[in-house]
């Protein structure tokens, strides 16, 4: 279910490091505590952050969750599928919607993050 | 999480069907089964089933049983004959809202009320304290009462394999006794969807199976249960009101824009009668309207509304993306100039301001009757 290369937060966000950039979206079980996605808001490209900022908005029909930065580092784009879209976040959290795309300095800000089996066990534990 | 929570007879029959369950005013309620999107559309398109079972069933019998109801009510109870029902309010002196309710009435000294779920103890407070000046007697049927809203299109369809009697002949508003899958119920032409439907009440003991074979003869139909938040979306397009979002103690029947079930001149006075008199002639100084976004994001419960501005006005009281409409609509109270259909507002939904447009009338309309 969550692909092993990922990491992943407490805030339910995944990263996924491709060389010098960082995808990252919403976890499976994030999108399914929301129920139906209708609007994704994103920053612009070229923005900056610092790991725990919020960098966005994902509302469903019923409910607006945040979204934090995994790590510190400049929008390099967006998913901009999302703005006609947003079911995709529902269909496909862990690929085709992803949400922005990260020019990150500091690697070891990773070093927190949890894996999929520490992140499983992690849902596991917060839907008892 | 179910802890200290009231269940309803058709509680099993939610987990098995994977019904996402949440606490909702004391009750352990399924908020959605297959997903809220799926079941709104299923019930504009469709059918849908809903256990509302949390709503409260009063019954009043006696020989004063129309005054007393008079007299504790907005509407005229006196206009009512045997098999129909009204929608009114329980009011305060002050003519803010006890409670908005369901009347039906099966004789001239026998009738039901359906309060809301949030409401049950309070309301039972209220009617029981008013009953001891008249000759009534009242009961609290809450409890041993099961209530299965059918709300559809095809709602008609689907039931009508069930029952006996002809139900196209049962109109808007009325009611009748019979058997539902041979389980007596009381049929009800109503509905809180703005859909056609029929909302059932059988004893709990008989909730499981009405339930089950009103899912086996819908199914195929398209019929799918339904849980809290498509009820709450599907009642926002149909800018029906919500008590303790949209009317609550602080707001009054005239402002809440439901002068249409306050009966001001029927031959009885009721609580709350000369405080909506006044406000009548005065005037409201607020109203409760209906907006659409005209710009991207959402507008929910207690978002402040702004003027051109950036004064705020008032507070968003419902709000929601509208699966039907594919926009963001809401509710909320503004001061009177702001008011007329037309008038251009934001709302300010977190760190921005959107701008949001007055629009008259529900917000979803079914095309045929």
């Amino acid at each position: 279910m969550y692909p092993s290369e990922y990491r992943y937060t407490k805030d339910h966000e995944w990263i996924n490091i491709e060389g010098n950039f960082a995808i990252v979206g919403i976890t499976d079980h994030a999108q399914n505590q929301l129920g139906d996605i209708v609007f994704v808001e994103l920053p612009e490209g070229g923005s900056t952050f610092t790991i725990g900022d919020e960098f966005g908005t994902v509302e469903s029909v019923k409910a607006v969750a945040e979204i934090f930065m995994p790590i510190t580092g400049e929008i390099d784009s967006i998913n901009e599928a999302l703005e006609e879209n947003p079911e995709l976040v529902n269909e496909r959290p862990h690929d085709d919607g992803w949400m922005v795309r990260i020019r990150y300095s500091d690697p070891s800000e990773l070093e927190d993050l949890m894996d999929h089996e520490a992140y499983e066990a992690y849902v596991e534990e917060e839907s008892k | 999480m179910s802890d200290g929570l009231k269940k309803t007879a058709l509680c099993q029959e939610h987990e098995q069907l994977g019904g996402r369950m949440v606490p909702f005013a004391g009750w352990y309620m399924p908020v959605q089964y297959s997903g809220l999107m799926d079941e709104h559309h299923a019930v504009r398109n469709a059918a849908g089933l809903f256990d509302v079972s949390h709503m409260g069933e009063f019954r009043v019998r006696g020989p004063q049983a129309c005054e007393f109801l008079e007299s504790i009510t907005t509407n005229h109870v006196q206009k009512l004959t045997d098999g129909r029902i009204h929608y009114t309010l329980l009011t305060y002196p002050e003519g803010t809202i006890v409670d908005d309710l369901l009347i039906y009435r099966f004789a001239d000294d026998h009738y039901l009320l359906v309060v809301n779920a949030g409401n049950i103890d309070k309301d039972w407070d209220w009617v029981e304290q008013k009953a001891q000046a008249f000759d009534v007697q009242v009961s609290n049927e809450s409890d041993q009462t099961s209530q299965i809203a059918l709300q559809g299109p095809l709602a008609e369809k689907i039931l009508q394999t069930l029952v006996d009697s002809d139900l196209s002949g049962l109109i808007y508003y009325h009611f009748t006794e019979g058997r539902v899958a041979s389980t007596r119920a009381l049929i009800s032409r109503t509905g809180y969807t703005g859909e056609d439907g029929f909302e059932i009440y059988v004893d709990n003991k008989d909730a499981a199976s009405v339930w089950k074979a009103l899912l086996v003869a819908g199914t195929p139909h398209g019929l799918k249960p339904a849980g809290l938040g498509a009820r709450d979306t599907l009642r926002l397009e149909a800018r029906l009101a919500l008590y303790g979002n949209d009317i609550d103690q602080t707001t009054t029947a005239l402002e809440a824009g439901l002068g249409w079930v306050v009966k001001l001149k029927k031959p009885f006075t009721f609580v709350g009668q000369q405080a909506l008199a006044q406000q009548k002639k005065e005037g409201c100084k607020r109203r409760l309207i209906g907006f659409e976004l005209t710009d991207r994001g959402i507008a929910r419960h207690g978002y402040p509304i702004v003027n051109g501005a950036g004064d705020l006005i008032g507070e968003v009281t419902s709000g929601s993306h509208s699966p039907t409409l594919e926009k963001a609509i809401g509710m909320g109270y503004v001061p009177i100039e702001y008011s007329e259909p037309g008038t251009e507002l934001a709302i300010q939904v977190r760190k921005k301001s959107v701008s949001a447009i007055v629009v008259k009338g529900p917000f979803y309309q079914r095309t045929s009757s």
